[in-house]
């Protein structure tokens, strides 16, 4: 009983911290800068990152089984690339986006099968996962292309004025595609959290053996996670290219590291077993007031890479010595 | 003499050379043997073979160092950016941009490069051996903060240089042979005297197939990985000298973009265990090789260098598959199954 208590408070200190960290950045930019305290800078956090986000509640599925998945920029720009074709094609919308749903579910499976029964490295089954996408890309397509679908176009630019009072900053958008991303929230809190396939991810990302030994079908859980994170690469490619109504091959190039370290500032432990889609969506949403921050502030964009990164590194060491001190206390509960 | 070919054979870096050998002839009769034509000018030695080298030493000093942390059971993949750094310093000191006082001195440029490069080393390995974070998230952090720093060196602009001094690291000729290959041949010599003639080698081993076991047979880990990520950090920064030399300036974008999968493969082509244990650094040497002479062949047959990252990719999946223990159980049941079946 203690002991879960415990594995909550480690999960919670990391939220914690984020969320602080959050509200503080929001606070700095509302000071610091005119124009920058509006429901609009904050629903526009959404409107950006809604396909990094997606990206991002994937990639935790993987994460928390204690895996890895970096081809998922790829698979994202890979899904942007064929659509686009698809669509000049004249398929139509709709079969379209199933398409590619299944090839990322394919994709993600694949994975999650050389993984698990040949027990190779996840990093580099990814790895390859990656150059594969990312050259098919361009065996489709070197050139952007461009989208003209109007169901496409009807995503791109629909979109939701909220108006909560007289004053500008009371005002904003939410573009429909959000949405597809509050969906993916909200199905993947309650399968993390309510179902038994949830539940044996965390299971697995604990100690597999243990896992194993305990009857959970360790074999479905862990391709069902690499699959999972495809599925959401791929839509989140769906939702990149509502946003920039194009396919491009060299599309999101180092995406997976955002996409990994908004898990990580969100709490996922990259040792696997903790995790949350609340805590990916919070991170991510770091990350993009960060974004606006350096823009409002105009400085070189590579000044958000910078602070990603430190930000990246300093979440990690927080983990370690949290991990450190839970095994101490642990090797004291024993003697 | 069947004795010998069989102990020859019997070598980890046996196999790569010979696909890379196969991989020459293939070019060398599709070309009605223009591939193997050699020309000299100015007393320097031209031809495809040798722009293999010289195309392929950026990548074999990378295989090099990446050979030993995998060997570990680590991996490296901070090194595309360091080798953006290590360019963007040495060219805006050559520049001027950076230390006007040294007046662009070249040799400042590449100690202070290559001081460069040992810090990130060293950050990866403090990161990996003492606060004991996973090497592939360790070196992460580097890989996103890496082109950001180097984009912050250079003021984000692409930074060009006109030194024939700098020239030189990538364009020169010593001996009539191009001089990248010196550089290789120097460091990858000390690596591997170091590596085999002490019992450095045998020890890194031994820590990649069990740390803990190591640790308690009194080997230091810790100071064993610090020493490891230090050395590859080193030879990424050469490497982004021997780039940024070549495009004569410093392109934080692009410089050694990808260029860790390369080295991975290259190491993996070599027979180096990626789960940690056994290597080889001539081997992964010839799995450099192997991959710069890809790249050459499927150029020079018309090939859109797209499917290049295909064939990587199918490349990779085969040889780990090759070298994990179930994918040969699975074969081998499978043949005992077709035995069984033709006995009876």
């Amino acid at each position: 009983m203690e002991k879960s208590k415990r594995k909550f408070k480690i999960n919670n200190i990391s939220l914690f911290i984020t969320v602080v960290l959050f509200v503080l950045m929001f606070l700095f930019g509302s000071v610091k800068y005119d124009n920058f305290f509006s429901i609009s800078t904050f629903l526009n956090l959404f409107n950006d990152n809604a396909y990094l986000m997606i990206a991002g509640i994937g990639v935790t599925f993987v994460l928390i089984t204690g895996g890895i998945d970096i081809s998922i920029s790829s698979t994202i720009a890979f899904t942007g690339v064929f659509s686009a074709y698809l669509l000049q094609k004249g398929v139509p919308a709709f079969a379209v986006i199933v398409i590619v749903l299944a090839i990322g579910i394919l994709v993600g499976s694949v994975q999650g099968a050389l993984i698990h029964y040949f027990k190779l490295q996840p990093f580099i089954v990814t790895l390859a996962g990656q150059f594969l996408m990312r050259g098919l890309c361009v065996v489709i397509s070197e050139a952007s292309i461009p989208i003209s679908s109007p169901f496409f176009k009807f995503m791109a630019l629909g979109k939701i004025s909220i108006k909560l009072g007289g004053a500008k900053a009371a005002g904003g958008k939410i573009y429909y595609y959000v949405f597809i991303f509050l969906a993916v929230l909200l199905v993947s809190v309650y399968v993390l959290k309510y179902t038994r396939f949830g539940r044996s991810l965390y299971a697995l990302g604990g100690n597999e053996t243990s896992a194993e030994l305990m009857g959970l079908n360790v074999a479905k859980a862990k391709i069902g996670a690499y699959a999972i994170s495809s599925f959401c690469a791929a839509l989140s490619g769906v939702v990149f290219s509502f946003y920039t109504l194009a396919g491009y091959g060299l599309q999101n190039m180092g995406m997976e590291l955002d996409a990994l370290s908004s898990a990580v500032i969100g709490g996922t432990l990259l040792s696997g077993g903790v995790g949350t889609a609340v805590g990916t969506t919070i991170g991510a949403m770091i990350q993009g007031i960060i974004q606006t921050i350096v823009t409002y502030q105009n400085l070189n964009t590579w000044w958000t890479k910078v602070t990603i990164a430190a930000l990246l590194c300093f979440f990690i060491v927080i983990q370690r010595f949290i991990a450190i001190r839970a095994e101490k206390m642990k090797g004291k509960g024993a003697s | 003499m069947k004795e010998k070919w069989k102990k020859l054979s019997q070598k980890q870096a046996f196999w790569p050379v010979m696909i890379f050998l196969i991989i020459l002839l293939f070019n060398g009769i599709t070309t009605k043997g223009a591939f193997f034509s050699f020309s000299i000018v100015d007393g320097h030695l031209y031809g495809r073979i040798i722009d293999i080298f010289r195309n392929g030493s950026k990548l074999m000093i990378l295989a090099a160092g990446m050979t030993m942390v995998l060997a570990t059971g680590g991996t490296d993949i901070s090194v595309g950016s360091v080798m953006a750094i290590s360019g963007a310093i040495a060219c805006s000191i050559v520049k001027g941009n950076l230390l006007p006082g040294v007046n662009g001195n070249v040799a400042v440029a590449v100690v202070l490069a290559i001081l460069a490069g040992i810090a990130c080393g060293l950050w990866n390995g403090f990161l990996v051996a003492k606060v004991k974070i996973q090497p592939i998230v360790a070196t992460m952090i580097l890989l996103v903060a890496g082109r950001g720093i180097a984009q912050l060196i250079t003021g984000g602009k692409i930074v060009t240089v006109t030194s024939e001094t700098y020239y030189f690291i990538n364009g020169g000729y010593l001996l009539g042979l191009t001089f990248p290959l010196f550089i290789v041949i120097f460091l990858v010599g000390i690596l591997i005297l170091f590596v085999r003639r002490t019992s450095f080698g045998i020890s890194l081993e031994s820590v990649g197939c069990n740390p803990k076991a190591s640790r308690f047979a009194g080997i230091q880990v810790d100071k064993m990985l610090l020493a490891i990520y230090t050395i590859s950090g080193a030879f990424a920064a050469v490497a982004g000298l021997i780039e940024s030399s070549g495009i004569k300036g410093a392109d934080c974008n692009n410089a050694g973009l990808n260029i860790e999968l390369d080295a991975i493969l290259a190491v993996a082509i070599g027979g180096t265990n990626l789960m940690g244990g056994r290597f080889s650094i001539p081997a992964s040497l010839a799995g450099a090789l192997i991959v710069q002479s890809i790249t050459t062949t499927v150029l020079a047959q018309g090939v859109p260098a797209a499917y290049i990252r295909v064939l990587k990719a199918a490349l990779i999946v085969i040889i780990c598959l090759s070298q994990s223990r179930e994918f040969k159980g699975m074969i081998a049941s499978y043949k005992a199954k077709k035995r069984k079946v033709e006995a009876e």
